[in-house]
């Protein structure tokens, strides 16, 4: 088996001013990895070079295999048959991830029918609507008849983002792009979230990169991590050995201030 | 019952505003009569029926022109006229505006830049004026070069429009994850941009479709719209402009007819909106 996405030294130029370079990884099935930086490090524009998806004037170099196949380069013809296949994207604020003006069903759907309009299979409309209520269950919302006839503005932020992991699984993707799902959620949610991306990407055995400038929440995600700072990779290892004994500057002082935030936590209570 | 989900509101109470309404009916009434006409008029337009420039009376409820035509059984074949020119040039100012906005707003920054550099010259361009140029490049004034006119010299306003508001939604996380998941250009178009646009640009058809039958009105003022056996507004306007001191009558009565449709439609479109936005609709 493959790896699902390997990243081999790759730098991001925009009007000729580096944004990312010589970053380099790989997630393999059923690896969760975590890229972490503050606003502005890169992680994004990573993961969005990872899926073909930079924005217009910036140009990648270097190498990015999805699925053993090079992005970097190609028609965005032939990438457009390994998004959704391949890798599926879990964006921060569910609110404009979806569809304002659709209903969430039908948001579902659509991506459940083109997924098997991909594979060859024949969906009919009681097939579509039976792998909605599948997924709506598998990511835990509560009462799905009732939920996938409403507008996004009428649910909640935690029901929306598992409506968005609803969504990506409708791709029934190899590997998922996490691009700081929990941030906009309050921290209750935010664990139960994290605990349901974490059991799909135990159950189904796929890769998960995941991005997010929160240390804590990292730590609970992932195995290995990837520190970024000003478009480099400083630092990279297993979480207990970056987190443990972090060898670079920057990484010690984020891991200082995490520890600082929990004493005075700690002290608090 | 017992989970802790926000309760869904219930079921939607659609927020139908006084102007809405008041909009409604005076459009509905205009169509109504419009589509009368086609079986029925209280005279024939053409036939002289009584004495000439005769005030409003009982059997002609707005007087009679200065052939001795009821002007009533005019102004409701106006009416026709209008809303087949104001329904054709939205029609045509869609097809041409959404499609030019679409293709700007998808287009590279080379294309989208000449595209809307264009559209400004287009804007910048007086509707009527525009419109009178392609009457007199087209084969003499009828009633479907003028509803061409209309429609070509609209559809600029809406290319625009349409390139802003399909960019503002190109823009959006959802957008990403479609194609993240595999849609193509036209299924983003089909699925996402058009119903999210929609709503806005619903609202501006109806305000457009105001701005046609007045630019209908003046054409035909101006002797470039329908030719006369057509009995537009604007040339019953026109036509009576010479005895306006004498038998203003013949003024105010098509002045009240387009007014009225005109004043309807722009309160139509202001509570339109509240209607095609889901999002709206529950306040």
């Amino acid at each position: 088996m493959g790896d699902l996405l390997t990243i081999d030294d790759l730098s991001i130029r925009h009007a000729g001013r580096p944004l990312v370079s010589g970053v380099s990884l790989s997630v393999t099935a059923g690896e969760r990895l975590g890229l972490i930086g503050e606003s502005g490090s890169g992680k994004s524009l990573t993961a969005l070079a990872a899926i073909g998806l930079l924005p217009e004037g910036m140009t990648a170099s270097g190498s990015v295999r999805l699925a053993g196949r090079e992005v970097i380069g190609a028609a965005d013809r032939d990438v457009v048959g390994l998004r959704g296949t391949a890798v599926a994207t879990i964006f921060q604020e569910p609110l404009t991830a979806l569809d304002p003006l659709m209903r969430i069903g039908d948001q579902i759907a659509e991506v459940a029918r083109r997924r098997a309009r991909r594979d060859g299979r024949s969906l009919s409309r009681a097939g579509v609507a039976a792998e909605v209520t599948a997924l709506m269950a598998r990511v835990a919302l509560p009462d799905p008849a009732r939920l996938s006839r409403a507008y996004p503005h009428e649910m909640s932020g935690g029901q929306r983002q598992r409506a968005a992991i609803a969504m990506a699984l409708a791709c029934r993707p190899r590997l998922l792009i996490a691009d700081e799902p929990t941030t906009a959620l309050d921290v209750t949610t935010q664990a139960e979230v994290l605990k349901l991306l974490e059991t799909l990407v135990r159950e189904e055995n796929m890769g998960l990169l995941f991005i997010s400038h929160d240390l804590p929440v990292v730590g609970a995600a992932v195995d290995r991590v990837v520190v970024l700072r000003a478009g480099e990779m400083v630092e990279e290892g297993t979480v207990a050995e970056v987190f443990g004994r972090p060898r670079h500057p920057y990484t010690i002082g984020l891991v200082e201030a995490a520890r600082a935030f929990d004493r005075a936590i700690g002290a608090a209570l | 019952m017992t989970d802790a989900a926000p309760a869904l509101a219930p079921p939607a109470s659609r927020r139908l505003t006084p102007a809405f309404l008041v909009g409604a009916a005076l459009v509905g009434l205009h169509v109504a009569v419009g589509l009368l006409t086609l079986v029925w008029t209280p005279y024939d337009p053409a036939a002289m029926t009584g004495g000439r420039l005769a005030p409003p009376s009982l059997l002609h409820w707005a007087g009679t022109d200065r052939l001795g035509r009821d002007l009533f059984t005019e102004i409701m074949i106006g009416a026709r006229i209008a809303l087949a020119v104001g329904s054709g040039a939205v029609a045509i100012a869609a097809a041409i505006g959404v499609t030019v906005g679409l293709l700007a707003a998808f287009a590279s920054r080379a294309v989208d830049d000449v595209l809307a550099a264009t559209l400004d010259i287009l804007i910048a361009f007086p509707t009527l004026l525009l419109a009178m140029l392609i009457v007199a490049a087209g084969d003499g004034a009828n009633l479907g070069t003028a509803i061409l006119a209309i429609g070509i010299a609209a559809s600029a306003i809406v290319a625009r429009l349409t390139r802003i508001l399909a960019r503002r939604v190109l823009a959006m996380d959802y957008i990403t994850a479609a194609r993240v998941s595999g849609t193509s250009w036209l299924g983003i178009v089909r699925i996402h941009v058009l119903p999210n646009i929609w709503p806005t640009l619903i609202v501006n058809f109806a305000l457009q479709f105001g701005l046609a039958v007045i630019a209908e009105a003046s054409l035909s003022y101006l002797g470039l719209g329908a030719p006369p056996p057509n009995a537009s507004w604007g040339r019953l306007l026109q036509e009576a402009q010479a005895t306006v001191y004498t038998a203003p009558f013949g003024a105010i009565a098509p002045g009240i007819a387009l007014v009225s449709l005109v004043i309807g439609l722009n309160l139509f479109a202001d509570g339109l909106r509240d209607v095609a936005d889901p999002t709206r609709r529950r306040r």
